[in-house]
């Protein structure tokens, strides 16, 4: 019998070579007579291991990593098809500390099964969200979404189920399901692993919330960044109409749901939902001005859902298993499990799925390990680059939608940055303010104005003057910005530039050398 | 050309909001918009040219004229900053003598800026010729631009 050995095909693992080291293991056995079958899975988001490998055992998979290429033949030598020691060995991938913690929903899946197998996927628990929903009314599937207390994870943390349940209430001959999947955000790369490494998952929730609501026809808007995601979630959706789970004939049901990929074009605002539909319409991604919602005139002018990938992929979890089984997880108002994911300047970055309530010197300190390069942790931005930067005197802020607020951050996407005391914060507000000049639709004069005189304020502090007074005016630059702009760009670009000015205000007062 | 542009706009004209899919499938063919398939669009679309035009220039993504031979996308955003990302940038921008969305004077490489690709938890990352790298140290930068200078 031949040996199932792992190695990922997620773009993290790629980066770092896991292309390589895949032929290079397939060469190897061959050359050595090794019977191997080499399956490719997604990423379980441990990336400082990665390229992680993984070799089935009756003990379960033992995992060794990172590998480079030059290791491929001392795993060999040391035996590592019959997951026998060696420095790279990780042990016991599913009980590594990283992972057994974690409550993992959403991601149960990835970094388990080949991502685009049917077979994979039903073998363990996929479609049984579908199953469930196929035999129930659409209303009643509307009413389980909103009983789980789900809420958007892009960002905005908009109850899905009122969501779905406008979109459900209004009647048209048409209407449609997308997928907003321009996951933008620095720090965030939680869409693009599950796209990646459990696509299925994201094809069955849409599904549903075609059959939920009465659509006929989803989208998933693609940024053009993510080429390996785009080639995965092709080759699902060709697998899932292939076996009748998309198509005019859903399993028998006598329902249609189709399904396809549009692709972005390097265009930040386009994660604004009606940016987004512009964009997908085939026009300039402009801000729409709401009202009317998209759920009531949305994609073409007819009713459609906009929800995130990790919304839309965790409505299966949510039909299989319950409202309640999701509900019961969480604190407060937010409710399930949020995926997290540690990135910048962290010794051990990753994806960290956990019911809602975990601390965020918890999340920086045990599971990202303190920071990469040594120095102490100096600030952390929280939810992409609209998102406010907290000191260390923060970091017992605790990790849900309300206790965040409470402290003027938001948790957005749930990306963390972390930076070490090498950074300095005005700049990182110069660039916030140059980040949306670069990416103003340009729509409204706050963000498009505001954002270019930000910048212009900034450098006028970099090189003296009467540094308190260009503060004074940078902070009314923000009230302008905050109050006036159409969308988040603009209205939210203020959150890193007011929080670096607040708790790091010696960054913008000291002299800089000339140049 | 005219006759390639005219197949995709008939092959894609039926789809609902057809543009961007016409224009990004002209730049997989071209590398780029050419300037004389802005009209070729406007009219296959049924569109103005201001139209086209005003889409093309929206995104980052569509350009008017093809990359150099090789193209080097550099992630500016936070997370690769966190890494010393910026040490990347300057490294690039030096050694291939350009400034962000230029191409080296011997055609090898265009240098563009990216805003995140999503390897964020290997940072510092770029993206060359459609492939990412993580962790990029400027050891590996170097060789990368040795390599892109080198092969044709």
């Amino acid at each position: 019998m031949s040996t199932v050995v792992y190695v990922p095909r997620d773009a993290g693992a790629l980066a770092l070579g896991a292309e390589n080291v895949a032929a290079a293991i397939a060469a190897q056995a061959q050359q050595s007579g090794a019977q191997l079958s080499l399956r490719r899975n997604g990423s379980r988001g441990l990336y400082w291991l990665e390229p992680l490998v993984e070799v089935e055992t009756p003990q379960g998979r033992v995992a060794y990593g990172p590998v480079c290429l030059k290791d491929v033949a001392s795993l060999f030598a040391a035996d590592f098809l019959s997951g026998k020691p060696h420095p790279l060995c990780v042990g016991p991938v599913a009980q590594h500390p990283y992972l057994v913690r974690q409550a993992r929903v959403t991601f149960v899946r990835v970094g388990i099964i080949e991502p685009a197998s049917i077979s994979d996927y039903r073998a363990h628990g996929g479609y049984q969200g579908l199953s469930r929903a196929l035999a129930m009314k659409p209303a009643e599937i509307v009413q389980t979404v909103t009983d789980s207390g789900l809420r958007g994870r892009g960002g905005a943390a908009f109850p899905t189920g009122i969501k779905w349940k406008t979109v459900f209430d209004a009647a048209a001959a048409q209407k449609y399901i997308t997928c907003n999947a321009d996951e933008g955000d620095s720090g965030t790369y939680a869409d693009r692993m599950l796209m990646e490494g459990d696509p299925l998952m994201l094809i069955e929730g849409m599904t549903i919330a075609g059959l939920a609501v009465g659509a006929t026809q989803g989208y998933i808007y693609l940024r053009e960044e993510y080429p390996h995601a785009h080639k995965v979630l092709n080759e699902a959706i060709a697998q899932a109409y292939r076996q009748h789970y998309l198509g005019a004939d859903v399993q028998g049901s006598g329902k249609r749901f189709d399904l396809e990929v549009r692709l972005g074009a390097g265009a930040y605002i386009c994660g604004e939902e009606t940016s987004m539909l512009e964009s997908l319409e085939g026009r300039r991604g402009e801000v729409r001005v709401r009202p009317p919602l998209p759920a009531i005139k949305g994609l073409f002018g007819m009713p459609t859902v906009v929800n995130n990938v990790i919304s839309l992929a965790t409505v299966p979890a949510i039909l299989k298993d319950g409202a309640a089984h999701y509900r019961d997880l969480g604190v407060g108002k937010s409710r399930g499990t949020l995926p997290l994911q540690l990135a910048g300047n962290l010794k051990r970055p990753g994806l960290v799925e956990l019911a809602f309530g975990v601390s965020l010197r918890e999340l920086l300190y045990e599971y990202g390990g303190g920071s990469a390069s040594g120095r102490p942790l100096r600030a952390v931005q929280i939810g992409g680059p609209l998102g406010a930067y907290l000191p260390e005197s923060q970091f017992d802020t605790l990790i849900d939608y309300e206790a965040l607020s409470a402290v003027g951050a938001l948790l957005g996407h749930g990306g963390i940055v972390a930076f070490d005391d090498s950074v300095d914060m005005a700049h990182m507000a110069r660039y916030a303010l140059e980040f949306c000049a670069t990416e103003s639709c340009g729509k409204c004069t706050p963000c498009r104005i505001g954002s270019t005189r930000g910048v212009e304020l900034i450098d006028r502090m970099f090189k003296g003057g009467d540094r308190e007074a260009q503060l004074l005016r940078l902070e009314s630059l923000c009230d302008t910005m905050a109050e006036g702009s159409l969308c988040g760009l603009g209205s939210m670009t203020p959150f890193p530039v007011r929080s670096a000015v607040k708790y790091f205000r010696a960054d913008f007062l000291k002299s800089r050398p000339a140049g | 050309m005219n006759e390639r542009i005219d197949s995709i706009i008939a092959r894609l004209a039926a789809e609902p909001g057809p543009l961007l899919l016409v224009l990004h499938a002209i730049q997989d063919e071209f590398g780029c918009i050419p300037d004389d398939a802005v009209p070729q669009v406007a009219h296959g679309l049924n569109l103005s040219r201001a139209e086209v035009h005003g889409v093309m220039s929206f995104y980052h993504y569509f350009r008017h004229s093809p990359p150099g031979r090789h193209l080097l996308r550099i992630c500016r955003a936070e997370s690769c900053q966190a890494m010393n990302g910026a040490a990347l940038e300057r490294q690039a921008q030096r050694s291939l003598d350009v400034s962000f969305n230029e191409t080296s004077s011997d055609g090898a490489v265009t240098l563009e800026p990216v805003y995140c690709l999503g390897a964020c938890a290997c940072s510092p990352a770029l993206m060359l010729d459609g492939e990412l790298h993580g962790r990029v140290t400027p050891a590996r930068l170097d060789e990368l631009l040795a390599q892109c200078r080198s092969r044709s």
